[in-house]
């Protein structure tokens, strides 16, 4: 059990952490949750004892780390993954690591068969790919079979299948007893490995809780309604009569109507009563990327601004500063390609699909409220080159909950358990 | 304390793992011994135009350590890299959440470190010295003479030192560059020319080379008015030493890792 108590950390006039209280318990995985710069990497150094904090206190097991007798055969951290001297081969890392804590030197080739490293055992860790230092840095952290587990951003820089094999690991050593704390800036990798849920932005808690109890408070549900196409006065009828139930519409703009605060067999029966036809009525839940981005939108540090590329665009040499610039546009002004709401953010990188823009299928959503204020957020939140393929149901690597409502029924908040069923890619753990 | 076992084996590990080990204390081998030699050489063949003063005051072991002030500097590096590495690769975070009691790691490390410099520069000082009495020739002095086998265990002992001196200063600094950036002018440059200029040379030779080096001498200097023996002079460079291993120990004991 990791126990923190009004764990603060300044750094001059900065405060990192502010207060900062939790317990990590046994058994469970435990996701921690931040924007970057929120303070999840020194919170981790506070309970390792590396930082010490400016006020409060961090424990494992009851003892502040640093009393901790054979502190590496009870806790196992991965900080770091490219703290390796990149001169030293795999195996000698591990090994020098494993001497500094009196485990066998057997272990090490264990360790380095359960991250699928033992051939590149001998090689120098310096031409390791990120992945592959992510992998040596878990063998690092597995190497004393600790009980307690420490993971800063495990998965940055793995292959699907590796991002599949570390969630599935966690899961295992959750399973078996260990308490698992996992930082990470991505929900949707948080939601489909942790149970318990600590969100902290600027270095103070905004949440401390359950992962399905997160969803339910702060996904806002709604149900989506559209009433035939070019008759706006049913539409407006609807309006006023959900307005009377005591229900919000909103019209958003597909002509369809974003309606809160009513179940959706109420909506069906205020539109037979009102003699009103439906040709949708489908219940949404927001996805717990959108649930986490709200709440920490007040506290993202790194922002980006509009890029108004008006530095490239001052008229040329020669051409007078204030006069007729090319297409007529005046210098500094946007260019007509920045007006989305989404591109004002910063344009998309290749190969990296946004939340809820550029859907394969042509996305009528993909301007909604939610997301043109986040957008901005957006770059900041690399979709984790989806874990799993949009086509098995993953609701936040894709835009599949907005550009393809479930016809029937409650969606599932989260995907069906898929990737636990299918077999762990790794070598089992010989214990 | 089993712990200091493990941090020793572990270290030794480290220290067998990476490149740089071997190239700086080889460098430091070659060159001693190479430059000594070609010293003695030139010596020899000046030895009978030098003044009958300085012939009378003519130092052979100490003649064949001439390289020493050049080899240090590759021990000099070998102790920066030996500490700051583990600041410039991140590791030290890894090795301190394995061992959370700081004293034992550093000392642990700095033991394991200097030992491995104490036997190569023992190698090497004997090794010089032998190369070097026979350049000398008929000027040569032999291991059973007084003082000479104290001279050239002190070469290896004043080795260790300086690179222990040197990861004590990284332990402070912590950046490779910085501590290189200080240490070698300073070793390369300023000591010398400051104990070589009459008006500094007081202030001079007390500085951690100047007066360690004094262990490797056998036959002072005429007109020589340091205050301090050869063993004084090593006790002077054990003093600093000391001094910026507790101010090393005290930072790295308080800092954030």
């Amino acid at each position: 059990m990791i126990e923190a108590v009004g764990l603060t950390k300044r750094y001059g006039p900065k405060t990192a952490v502010h207060n900062l209280s939790f317990q990590v318990r046994p058994g469970t995985v435990t996701g921690f949750l931040g924007p970057n710069g929120s303070g999840k990497s020194t919170t981790m150094r506070m309970i390792l004892g590396l930082d010490a904090p400016t006020s409060g206190h961090a424990t494992i097991g009851g003892r502040p780390f640093r009393q901790t007798p054979n502190a590496a055969r009870l806790v196992g951290a991965l900080l770091d993954a490219k703290a390796v001297h990149g001169g030293r081969s795999a195996r000698a890392h591990l090994l020098s690591l494993a001497q500094l804590s009196g485990i066998p030197a057997r272990r090490v080739d264990e360790v380095l068969g359960v991250v699928g490293l033992q051939d590149v055992a001998q090689r120098r860790s310096g031409g390791f790919s990120l992945g592959m230092g992510q992998r040596l840095g878990i063998a690092a952290a597995l190497l004393g079979d600790p009980q307690v587990l420490l993971f800063d951003e495990p998965v940055n820089g793995l292959d699907p299948e590796g991002i599949l094999w570390v969630r599935n690991l966690m899961k295992q050593l959750a399973a078996e007893g260990r308490t698992v704390f996992v930082s990470s800036h991505l929900m949707s990798e948080m939601a489909l490995t942790a149970e318990h849920l600590i969100v902290i932005g600027r270095g103070q808690l905004l949440a401390d809780m359950p992962v399905k109890d997160f969803i339910s408070a702060n996904s806002a549900d709604f149900a989506r309604v559209r009433t035939p196409d070019g008759a706006s006065e049913q539409r407006e009828k609807l309006t006023a009569a959900v307005a009377e139930a005591g229900g919000q519409a909103v019209p958003e703009e597909d002509g369809a109507l974003r309606v809160t605060g009513l179940p959706l067999p109420r909506i069906s029966d205020l539109a037979h009563a009102a003699d009103i036809r439906l040709w949708e009525l489908s219940p949404h839940q927001a996805s717990l990327e959108e649930a986490y981005m709200r709440m920490t939108q007040g506290a993202v540090d790194y922002r980006s601004t509009a890029d108004q590329r008006s530095g490239l665009q001052a008229a040329p040499a020669g051409y007078p500063p204030q006069g007729a610039a090319p297409q007529g546009y005046a210098p500094g002004q946007p260019s007509p390609t920045l007006s989305t709401p989404f591109e004002q953010g910063a344009p998309p990188l290749p190969g990296q699909v946004p939340p809820g823009v550029a859907a394969p299928p042509p996305n009528p959503y993909a301007q909604q409220a939610p997301y043109a204020q986040q957008a901005p957020y957006a770059p900041a939140a690399p979709v984790p080159g989806g874990p799993v393929p949009p086509q098995q149901g993953h609701p936040y690597g894709g835009p599949a909950p907005y550009g393809a409502p479930h016809p029937y029924g409650q969606q599932p908040p989260m995907p069906p358990a898929a990737p636990a069923d299918q077999p762990t890619p790794h070598t089992q753990d010989v214990r | 304390m089993a712990v200091v076992g493990q941090v020793l084996r572990s270290e030794w590990t480290k220290i067998r793992s990476v490149r740089s080990t071997v190239w700086t204390l080889g460098t430091a081998a070659v060159v001693t011994l190479v430059t000594g030699v070609l010293i003695c050489t030139l010596v020899r063949k000046d030895f009978d135009s030098m003044p009958e003063q300085r012939q009378l005051s003519f130092d052979a072991t100490n003649i064949s350590f001439a390289g020493m002030g050049l080899g240090q500097l590759a021990m000099i590096v070998f102790g920066v890299l030996v500490v700051s590495n583990e600041y410039s690769t991140g590791m030290i975070r890894s090795s301190l959440a394995a061992v959370p009691q700081r004293g034992v790691f550093l000392f642990c490390k700095l033991a394991v470190a200097t030992a491995l410099v104490f036997v190569v520069g023992l190698v090497t000082s004997f090794a010089t010295f032998f190369a070097g009495q026979t350049a000398l020739g008929e000027h040569r002095a032999y291991l059973g003479d007084p003082g000479v086998l104290r001279a050239v265990i002190g070469g290896g002992l004043y080795m260790a030192m300086m690179a222990l001196f040197s990861m004590a200063v990284a332990t402070m600094l912590r950046s490779p560059m910085l501590s290189l950036g200080i240490l070698m002018p300073f070793f390369f440059l300023v000591s010398s020319i400051l104990g070589n200029v009459s008006a500094t040379q007081k202030v001079g030779r007390y500085l951690p080379d100047q007066a360690g080096s004094r262990i490797m001498q056998v036959v002072t200097p005429v007109n020589d008015a340091t205050p301090y023996g050869p063993w004084g002079g090593f006790t002077i460079m054990v003093g600093w030493t000391v001094a910026a291993l507790v101010v090393g120990y005290v930072l790295l004991n308080r800092r954030d890792a």
